[in-house]
């Protein structure tokens, strides 16, 4: 294997990581403050759909990211209602949630284009183009770091790099801030916020609302930047891996990013090379295909170590006498 | 010049939730600078009176006056920015935060983290050295031990610049020791002019500390005395409404052959810490063993094991047969077959099924009972007719086999475990906290069916974290510390001093000040907590 091809692999692992990296955070600050969001699926598909509508309508693809992150946030909304108001059960809400987004998404596109519920393909300014930084053809030449810059630093899409850059930004936040301890105290144990007056209904919200927004761009990319325009669940489970990303991460942003660079490694892998050749035995692209998936539920089955979920999480607060 | 306003001030306090009144017209006056203690059964309305001073509930009628000013506590905050800090009976710490970011947590001074515990470090150092409450302020809370985390509690209050300070039942979580240094903090602030509220069901501490008592009895203030003018029996009967026994009546114990030996017992949890290291035990025929100790340091654990509901190794013998601590012959039923009944801690939620009605919680345990059958199908109606046998012999109230278990006042859902249990004649009685939240009569009436049990030739192993109950009603102590048994002791030859030593782990008669004794113990504990949980 040569630099190239491990390069371009490695390209690949970047930007299939981005979703599952905007969806892990996403799901971070929402269950770092108490609230399971099994419905990161949904919103993302949401997003997806409602991003590649609108950036099909008007030709603009940041009014089809807008529209994606407002999707995403009014099935947050959604959600907090449900678990936060009226304290319900958040797996349930979750749930209803990815049922919702998956088929009013087809229905809606259906209604719309009358393409058998996709939109149709994005082109030119209805997509997200890669960017090229800075001095990238200059330094191609130099060798080693001139390919790695240029092939694997430069020449994504905007939002793969808001993705990275939310994971410094979302430690500093929930570590170095005011807002951050007090969302991570709610999540383990809201009395205490309460008791020291404050609300804790408004933190729970405004972890909720986070997690809407950063879904928002997961589902966007989907669809204006990994690839250009909406099909049937084209999610395909990537809300459901970030979950699982986020158990392995334990809940903290720098192992999500790794996590999330494992989980996009395999789906690289997967796509570029179809049968894996070991000699005695041939992988069929099934088993490449299947590894993720099989990875979560490994990783859900609790082989990886102890991971302490936030205490309160999954708990509607109720006041005690 | 006029006279000092009161630091608090309650006129006509009223709250209902649906028909229950949890507060009558309640009125109140706190001077500054002095304790006041509020003393009173559960249920009684304390804590919903001290709910209603901190914010957390509305009162439905009544002023509120702090330091003569009229006041409107809707939520913490308002109650906080008056000045009023509140230590809960369970604390409202986040576990796994420091010391500091508990400090600090919605009194933080900035969007910023840094300089808050810069500044919260500085005031922790000042207030350890002004009233004696030394922690060290990078320690994660969970580490800590219990009177170490209500310390925290208290520099939270401090450190947001509290005049007055609420504790609700400070004591029910420390050994004597601590509560002894918790009473010397209560002086200190005392003395530099903070008000204290001290809500408590233990007479012996309002007697020692405070400087005025309220008793309040089924939602209404009763009295409000100087503490130098009562004693405790007159105070019992202010919250009772009538004479009750302080004291056991019982005759010496004539221990006969042993009933359970216990060798060796070990006990890992599911985090791989081992909570019993090797218990030795026995319980004779005709005696009661008390099991004393502060929460937490395995006499749980022991109940289970005998209970038949967690695993052990080592060797227990009942009347001298082994019984089994894996496996399937290691469940309740077995136990229970075996003579062994078990009258757990948590009532409500090991004892009983709350949403039950009275007459199913009865046959719990028991439901293999041939009298309880008709063929195939169970016989509800003679279940029925036992309960209301057992209900009317032990007194609960109301004696209705069809009211569901949450619907009984804490006394006689204790009540009807207990008539459970002891009326199937065990030949050994597992008891924990039998009188936790029950109220003075209903603990009269409970720890008398303990003694006659013992009289009638049985064993009884009594688990309990108060004191009182151990020294009154155990023939012999033994106390647990750390998943061992630090010492045994005849109750009529040992006294509250010595239990609470072996209580903090130690054995002999230090010669340091007893707290600095104690205070080593704790921290060797907490640093061996803090490596497990590294």
């Amino acid at each position: 294997m040569d630099l190239f091809t491990i390069l371009q692999v490695l390209d690949s692992t970047v930007r299939l990581a981005t979703p599952l990296l905007l969806a892990c955070l996403a799901g971070l600050f929402s269950e770092r403050a108490g609230i399971f969001d099994i419905g990161l699926e949904g919103k993302m598909l949401a997003a997806a759909f409602f991003a590649a509508a609108l950036a099909a309508i008007t030709g603009s693809v940041w009014l089809g990211l807008l529209a994606g992150i407002a999707a995403s946030l009014m099935l947050s909304a959604i959600h907090g209602l449900a678990s936060i108001t009226f304290r319900g059960n958040q797996l349930i809400s979750g749930v209803a949630i990815n049922f919702l987004a998956a088929g009013m998404t087809v229905l809606i596109a259906q209604d719309l284009f009358s393409q058998g519920g996709r939109t149709p393909s994005l082109i030119g300014k209805g997509r997200f183009e890669p960017i090229t930084l800075p001095f990238a053809e200059e330094v191609i030449d130099i060798p080693v770091l001139g390919p790695i810059y240029y092939e694997l630093i430069s020449g994504h899409s905007i939002l793969v790099y808001v993705a990275f850059l939310m994971v410094p930004l979302s430690w500093w936040v929930l570590f170095r801030t005011r807002f951050g301890l007090r969302l991570r105290a709610v999540g383990e144990n809201p009395a205490a916020v309460d008791t020291a007056g404050v609300s804790v209904v408004g933190l729970r919200y405004a972890a909720v609302a986070i997690c809407g927004v950063l879904c928002g761009i997961a589902g966007a990319y989907l669809a204006t930047g990994l690839q250009a325009g909406f099909v049937k669940d084209m999610t395909a489970g990537r809300g459901f891996i970030a979950l699982a990303a986020l158990i392995f991460a334990k809940w903290r942003p720098w192992y999500a990013l790794y996590a999330c660079l494992l989980f996009g490694l395999l789906q690289a892998v997967a796509l570029r090379y179809q049968n894996i050749d070991l000699g005695l035995i041939t992988l069929p692209v099934q088993f490449m295909d299947a590894l993720p998936y099989v990875l979560t539920v490994v990783i859900l089955a609790g082989f990886v170590g102890k991971a302490i979920p936030p205490r309160a999480g999954g708990q509607p607060y109720v006041k005690e006498r | 010049m006029t006279q000092t306003a009161p630091a608090i001030e309650l006129k006509g306090i009223s709250k209902a939730f649906g028909p229950v009144q949890a507060n009558k017209d309640i009125s109140i006056r706190v001077m500054p600078g002095t304790i006041h203690g509020i003393i009173g059964e559960n249920g009684a309305g304390k804590s919903t009176l001290m709910s209603i001073l901190y914010g957390f509930y509305k009162a439905d009628a009544g002023e509120i006056f702090i330091q003569g000013q009229k006041t409107t506590i809707p939520d913490s905050q308002a109650a906080i920015a008056a000045g009023i800090g509140m230590v809960f009976q369970h604390f409202k710490l986040v576990p796994n935060f420091t010391v500091l970011e508990n400090v600090i947590l919605g009194a933080e001074d900035g969007e910023l983290l840094k300089p808050s515990l810069a500044k919260a470090r500085e005031a922790l150092t000042d207030l350890a050295a002004e009233y004696e409450l030394k922690i060290n302020p990078d320690a994660v809370v969970e580490t800590l031990s219990v009177g170490h985390q209500q310390r925290v509690e208290i520099l939270k209050a401090l450190y947001r610049q509290a005049d007055i300070l609420i504790l609700d039942e400070p004591t029910g979580v420390l050994t004597p020791a601590e509560a002894d240094q918790l009473f010397r903090i209560l002086n200190r602030l005392r003395e530099e002019g903070k008000t204290i509220i001290l809500i408590t069901h233990k007479l012996r501490e309002i007697m020692d500390i405070t400087d005025t008592v309220s008793v309040m009895r089924r939602g209404e203030m009763t009295a409000t005395v100087k503490t130098a003018e009562t004693d405790p029996e007159a105070l019992a009967e202010l919250m009772v409404g009538r004479k009750v026994l302080l004291r056991v009546d019982k005759q010496p114990a004539e221990p006969g052959a042993p009933i359970l030996q216990v060798r060796g017992l070990r006990v890992v949890d599911g985090d791989g810490v081992e909570r019993l290291k090797g218990i030795d035990l026995e319980v004779h025929a005709g005696e009661i063993l008390g099991i004393a100790g502060v929460a937490g340091n395995g006499q749980s654990e022991l109940l289970e094991v005998l209970g038949g509901y967690r695993d052990a190794t080592g060797e227990v013998r009942l009347n001298g047969d082994v019984i089994d601590l894996t496996g399937k012959k290691s469940d309740g039923q077995s136990r229970r077959k075996r003579g062994i009944a078990h009258v757990p801690e948590d009532r409500q939620r090991e004892g009983l099924i709350m949403d039950y009605h009275a007459w199913e919680n009865v046959a719990f345990g028991y439901h293999h009972d041939a009298a309880y059958q008709s063929g195939i199908l169970m016989n509800n109606a003679a279940i029925k007719a036992d309960t209301e046998r057992k209900m009317e012999k032990f007194d609960v109230r109301p004696p209705d086999p069809n009211l569901a278990a949450k619907n009984f006042s804490g006394g006689n859902q204790q009540k009807i475990v207990v008539a459970r249990e002891i009326e199937r004649n065990p030949d050994l009685l597992l008891v924990g906290q039998p009188t936790r939240g029950v109220d003075i009569g209903a603990i009269e009436f409970i720890h008398q069916q303990i003694v006659s049990l013992r009289e009638a030739g049985k064993a009884v192993l009594l688990v309990s974290v108060e004191l009182d109950e151990i020294l009154s009603l155990a023939d012999r102590v033994a106390v647990m510390f750390d998943g061992v048994i630090m010492g045994e002791r005849r109750a009529s030859e040992t006294d509250e001093k010595e239990l609470g030593l072996l209580m903090a782990g130690i054995t002999e008669m230090p010669d340091k000040p007893i707290i600095d004794a104690v205070e080593e113990q704790l921290a060797a504990k907490e640093a061996r907590e803090a490596k497990q949980h590294g």
